[in-house]
């Protein structure tokens, strides 16, 4: 527990680290989020000029 | 080297090679990141001054670099495309600038929280590293605004060129404010002789070197995204996508 506490400095370094990990997962996130959406937007207008 | 440089810059070629090129950026910064965050936090001795509020370098260095690092991509990419006319570097500068404004925002957010206990203030406006730093990212936001406020993706491209090339002059600001005026923020000591223990320096380079590579994968995650966006019309892409194989 002495090693989580930090020398009461816990909270300073813990929330660090974890905003670190909130924001390049949440970044990473939204990059394969936007790459799956440009592609299905391509794949359906592809596909609706196909069948016309 | 011209030819493999000019091979790259195709969008096809690019879009194809990245998608081989990211998880082998991946993988290795990942394990150096978890490699550093053990060490850095449980392995690297306390600091005798700072006890161990200084183990926020560890978080704090490697975001306040890339904050940098990525303002040269996209400008020095911006560059490259204005002068000459290369397609595929005003999507790397375009897809520079979210993860340049998010590792801005988590070099600041760090850095405030390393202030707090140290300097006994979360923020000082007065201090030429903080606000230059602040500035940085109003600067990647002030690049985002512009490109989604021109429709027009060629006079996008230009128009958000010309101001990243503007702002390089913060980005030397933020680098040498430092030494130039008095401030709060400590001076350089990462890479000077003598200011760091070996325990506390090799976790900060496994975690310079790990973000460094993460941020080569998310980059080039990205840059896929924005050549897939602008080529939608092309033939080679209706011809990926609608192969059996496809080509996410």
């Amino acid at each position: 527990m002495d090693g989580l506490a930090m020398g009461d400095y816990g909270a300073y370094v813990w929330s660090c680290f974890a905003l670190a990990f909130v924001i390049v997962v949440f970044s990473d996130w939204r990059s394969r989020l936007r790459h799956k959406r440009v592609y299905r937007d391509i794949e359906v207008r592809l596909k609706a000029l196909e069948d016309r | 080297m011209w030819k493999w440089f000019h091979k790259l810059a195709s969008p096809p070629h690019f879009y194809r090679i990245s998608a081989i090129l990211s998880p082998w950026l991946l993988i290795p910064g990942l394990i150096l990141i978890a490699y550093g965050v053990y060490a850095g936090l449980f392995l690297a001795p306390m600091d005798y001054q700072q006890g161990d509020a200084f183990r926020i370098i560890y978080v704090h260095v490697p975001a306040a670099y890339l904050s940098m690092m990525a303002y040269m991509i996209m400008a020095s990419a911006g560059a490259i495309g204005l002068i000459w006319r290369i397609k595929l570097s005003h999507a790397v500068a375009a897809a520079a600038a979210p993860l340049g404004a998010a590792f801005t925002f988590l070099a600041l957010c760090t850095g405030s929280i390393w202030g707090r206990p140290m300097w006994g203030t979360w923020w000082e406006w007065g201090d030429p590293r903080l606000t230059s730093e602040l500035i940085l990212l109003f600067l990647y936001f002030g690049y985002m605004a512009l490109r989604s406020a021109i429709d027009d993706t060629t006079k996008a491209d230009k128009a958000s060129a010309v101001l990243a090339l503007v702002g390089i002059v913060n980005v030397v600001i933020v680098h040498f404010s430092v030494e130039w005026w008095s401030s709060l923020h400590q001076g350089q000591t990462v890479f000077k002789k003598g200011t760091m223990s070996a325990d506390m320096r090799i976790p900060l380079f496994a975690m310079l070197i790990g973000f460094t590579l993460l941020f080569g994968s998310m980059l080039l995650r990205r840059i896929r995204t924005e050549v897939l966006y602008r080529e939608r019309r092309t033939k080679w892409v209706k011809e990926m996508i609608l192969s059996p194989e496809g080509g996410a």
